[in-house]
């Protein structure tokens, strides 16, 4: 299946990556051309097999772990801020979100 | 012997025999970095003043008989770990200005066993890309030039490029890197060192900035395979703060690299002969074969049926897993922040994501939002999730008929900075050899095993069991005493 520019447009939109009008019709034609090359994938015979989810070696999710439900960090707003690129008091800055 | 001629392992040694310091180490690999990185671009980051004072600290701890399994060695770290208090920039500019409060499990673990951290190499942005040229920070240059073409740059290989160029042209002992679809072993081949990306679970990803958390594996890159092993133990271990981690022992893997393959069967994959692959990596291959029959191993052919379709189904499953990674940088947290007048909380997110994520990260964010979007999701990442299951199976079934399997790293060998670049599909396909072990998550293990025609270096592949990365080590050892691959790069530190 081949996407249209609406589709594109679409995309980039759920991606939240700003999208120019002038780069519609070269990044509709890169992501056909990956998504034509992954079409293959249809050809294989899928049926009755469980699905892979995580990327461990060993067959089944029993093992993995649960942790405790504790509190093991926390208390530290300064570090938290360090890197923040707009900031009030102890909290994030943004732009108006609610008139 | 100058201090950047040692192996990883001899520096270890001299170090032990008080015939260097790690203040003397650190100051010859400083002195390379200073002469050679304006030209390679592998180091980002150089962090001098505080490697010279670890140096100095170690020197102390040794002193005071208080020596760490790496006391003193210098070493590079891949700008994808968070190291506290240094800037980390995953090669993009998202990230721009981003100083970790934290560190990462792995570079933790390398700083409690003594290592000494030079600074922070350059990589694909995001780890995204097989030549180093998508960072912000700009391309690598492989340390290694064709004969006769000296003056064609050429790539490094990626992800992990500024991490094999550097190793490669002697700036660093070693140094850390990650793998998700190939990014230690093919740049590892492209730059004539090894490299290993152990079974997934076996190093914690936490503090590792994340690309697609189901195949992403830290490893070592380093002169020689006994190098990568003792990184490896160092780097490797449980760890509550990574669920995926493996809670098990870590073996003694340097001790593995002088186990001998005698009896061990070596499988031999049909379907990864190519149309299209040079003679020469051909030859290489058979020429591995021969060396580990010579040391009394037993070759066997093989099939892993399902081998065409893991890089569509990598491609898949990685940009599925990075578009959801990657929806934390939106310009609020940390990193960038791009606004025009009036923004409103979305444009802000708009406008810092596209100028934020360079071409690659942003075309494959844009695939991974795709593939997981209503209607599309069974078509596409349930399918890929079913042949991943199949491509495990592969492996699950070849595992009856031998103990590890040998194959080439690489499908050629380093190409030029502007080849490649107009199609991202022709990129992809540099991972056809290695991808399949991180979709199974096994381990395996890139070593220099000759030179082509233009006096380039090929690496050989061992790809193990799950948790066998002993048996990889064993394999890669031999490959690597019998090839006896003493080619160095033209641009390196003890060069003229």
């Amino acid at each position: 299946m081949s996407l249209d520019a609406a589709t594109v447009r679409r995309i980039a939109s759920l991606a939240r990556i700003r999208l120019e009008e002038e780069e519609v019709a070269r990044m509709q034609a890169e992501l056909n051309g990956i998504l034509g090359w992954i079409e293959q994938l249809q050809a294989v015979d899928t049926a009755g097999v469980e699905p892979m989810a995580g990327g461990s070696p060993v067959q089944s999710s029993a093992g993995m772990r649960m942790r405790e439900d504790a509190v093991t960090d926390g208390g530290i707003a300064e570090a938290v801020l360090a890197n923040a690129p707009d900031r009030m008091g102890e909290y994030f800055g943004v732009p108006k979100v609610v008139e | 012997m100058r201090g950047t001629d040692h192996t990883l392992k001899g520096a270890l040694d001299a170090l032990a025999a008080g015939e260097t310091t790690s203040v003397a180490l650190t100051e010859a690999h400083l002195e390379a970095i200073a002469r050679l990185n304006p030209r390679l671009n592998a180091f980002i980051t150089v962090t001098g003043e505080q490697a010279l004072q670890a140096a100095r600290a170690s020197d102390a701890r040794r002193a005071a008989g208080q020596a760490g399994p790496l006391e003193g060695v210098p070493l590079a770290i891949k700008d994808l770990f968070c190291t506290a208090g240094v800037q980390t920039t995953a090669g993009s500019r998202i990230l721009g200005g981003y100083v970790p409060p934290y560190e990462s499990t792995v570079t933790a673990n390398l700083l409690r066993d003594g290592a000494v951290f030079l600074g922070k190499v350059n990589l694909d942005e995001f780890a995204m890309g097989s030549s180093n040229t998508t960072s912000a920070s700009g391309p690598v240059e492989n340390p290694w030039s064709r004969a006769n073409d000296p003056d064609t740059r050429l790539v490094p290989g990626g992800s992990s490029g500024g991490s094999a160029a550097a190793v490669a042209a002697r700036l660093a002992l070693g140094a850390t890197a990650t793998d998700t679809g190939g990014s230690i072993r093919q740049p590892a081949a492209f730059c004539g060192i090894a490299g290993i990306k152990p079974t997934y679970g076996r190093c914690s990803r936490f503090g590792i900035v994340a690309f697609a958390s189901s195949l992403d594996q830290a490893g070592p890159v380093a002169r020689t395979v006994e190098d990568c092993a003792i990184l490896l133990k160092s780097m490797a271990g449980f760890d509550a703060k990574d669920a995926t981690s493996a809670d098990l022992p870590v073996p003694d893997f340097a001790a593995a690299t002088r186990r001998s393959v005698k009896g061990l069967r070596i499988g031999v994959p049909r379907e990864y002969r190519l149309d299209g692959t040079p003679p020469e990596i051909e030859a290489l291959w058979q020429q591995g074969l021969a060396w580990l029959r010579d040391q009394g191993a037993e070759t066997v052919e093989i099939s892993l049926p399902h081998t065409e379709y893991a890089l569509p189904t990598y491609y898949i499953v990685a940009p599925a897993e990075a578009s959801s990674n990657l929806a934390r940088y939106d310009g609020v947290r940390f990193g960038l922040r791009e606004t025009a007048p009036g923004s409103d909380l979305r444009d802000l997110y708009e406008r810092t994501r596209a100028a934020g994520f360079g071409a690659e990260v942003r075309r494959r964010i844009m695939i991974g939002t795709y593939v997981l979007s209503a209607g599309y999701y069974d078509a596409y990442y349930l399918k890929a999730q079913k042949v991943r299951a199949l491509i495990r199976r592969d492996f699950e079934q070849a595992w009856a008929r031998c103990d590890a399997i040998v194959t080439p790293a690489t499908p050629s060998a380093a190409f030029g900075m502007d080849e490649k670049q107009d199609d991202p599909v022709k990129m992809y396909l540099n991972d056809v050899f290695t991808v399949t072990a991180n979709l199974a998550g096994l381990p395996g293990l890139a070593v220099p095993a000759g030179l082509d025609a233009q006096g380039l270096p090929l690496g050989l592949q061992v790809i193990g069991k799950a948790f066998d990365e002993e048996t990889c080590f064993a394999v890669g050892a031999a490959i690597e005493r019998a090839a006896n691959f003493t080619a160095l790069p033209g641009l390196r530190a003890d060069a003229a």
